[in-house]
């Protein structure tokens, strides 16, 4: 599906600026949106450090079992692949905390961290677990109590109560994540299915 | 009201980055080796994402710039009227899951051209604050730790932006409209 996408998006793009005589511009874009990634991937360094350094610190000290407590109940039932007290389950836990606090740039170093130890709990390093399914639905529905750039934009275009946007997000964003993690379970229970149908 | 909310947001990341160190401490922690001994690995996890980066924002960066997206925003047009998509947010509702830089910028734009306080403004608003970038979310996750075949997670995170966009459109009406 990835595959698809990415080969649909720029065989369509390449044909387009043909058609619309911008062919000489493909070239100069691939180079500028490359240079970009690299950007991002070199801003994403110093962040990551950072925060995994935190992330050490507050795991250690025992100080993630305040963070956590709310949380944990439904992580349990999100992600029953995973042992009570992994490591991964620290990591999506934070994940899931500064998701809903609307920290986004901390969210995505424990993000990161979670996967990786999802990925030793893996026994096919080139798929996906149902866990790490799970845990991206939770991720791209992004569940947030407080949307903080949306009300930065809105205070920068001079709107006369910024924060008055923030009930219909929590609805919006509640609906896309209910969605999110019903489609998993069906996904799930229909894998499984399918498994327990080829082994007969 | 706004300034509370925008004092909390302020404090979150301060706020916990104090009572992590406070906390540590008292639990006697040797805070920095525990510091270092954690930071060395976002070096690697950081460099190791630069060929899911680079695969993917030139993808869409050639999608959105030769034109492509424009074709089939109007493709789309008529079957999201069915659905109740005003025009003026369709491409938001497009680039919302593809790319993130890309969908602030269109929410920026529409508040600048509609006013931050109309129907369309907030609607995109709501948009914007309450899905993420689902392939941008992908590539990143997946790629960090080399995952090629990613299963139902595309759908998944598809299906619940179809469902945000459409929820954000309809609570909105409900409320501001």
């Amino acid at each position: 599906m990835v595959n698809l996408l990415w080969a649909g998006m720029l065989i369509s793009a390449i044909v387009v600026a043909g058609i619309n005589g911008n062919i000489g511009l493909v070239t100069q874009i691939i180079f500028d949106s490359a240079e970009k990634a690299v950007g991002i991937a070199f801003s994403l360094i110093s962040i990551m450090t950072f925060w995994l350094g935190i992330m050490k610190v507050i795991e250690k000290s025992g100080f993630i079992n305040f963070v956590i407590f709310f949380l944990k109940p439904l992580a349990h039932w999100l992600f029953p692949g995973v042992p009570r007290n992994h490591k991964a389950m620290n990591a999506m836990l934070m994940n899931m905390s500064a998701n809903l606090l609307g920290m986004g740039n901390a969210a995505t170093p424990f993000g990161l961290k979670a996967m990786d130890e999802l990925q030793k709990l893996n026994p096919r390093s080139d798929t996906a677990t149902d866990d790490m399914c799970t845990f991206l639905a939770v991720n791209t529905a992004s569940l947030t109590l407080i949307p903080t750039t949306v009300i930065a934009i809105r205070t920068a275009t001079g709107a006369q109560n910024p924060t008055d946007i923030i009930g219909t997000t929590i609805v919006a964003t509640f609906c896309s994540t209910m969605t999110a993690i019903l489609c998993d379970r069906l996904y799930r229970k229909y894998n499984r299915w399918k498994n327990r149908s080829t082994n007969l | 009201m706004y300034d509370i909310v925008n004092n909390i947001t302020l404090w979150v990341v301060p706020g916990l980055i104090l009572f992590a160190l406070l906390y540590a401490s008292y639990r006697r922690v040797k805070v920095f080796d525990t510091f270092i001994e954690g930071a060395r690995e976002g070096f690697g996890m950081s460099v190791r994402l630069i060929p899911f980066l680079v695969g993917m924002i030139v993808a869409i960066g050639l999608f959105r710039e030769s034109g492509a997206m424009q074709v089939l925003s109007n493709l789309l047009i008529p079957i999201l009227n069915i659905i109740g998509i005003p025009a003026d947010l369709l491409p938001l509702a497009i680039m919302r899951p593809v790319s993130g830089s890309s969908a602030l910028a269109i929410t920026t734009e529409i508040m600048n051209t509609f006013g931050p306080d109309s129907l369309v403004g907030r609607t995109a608003a709501t948009m914007q604050g309450s899905t993420d970038t689902t392939l941008f979310v992908l590539t990143v996750y997946f790629g960090a730790v080399g995952i090629k075949k990613t299963r139902h997670a595309l759908n998944v995170g598809l299906m619940a932006d179809a469902v945000g966009i459409i929820a954000a459109v309809l609570v909105c009406q409900m409320v501001f409209g």
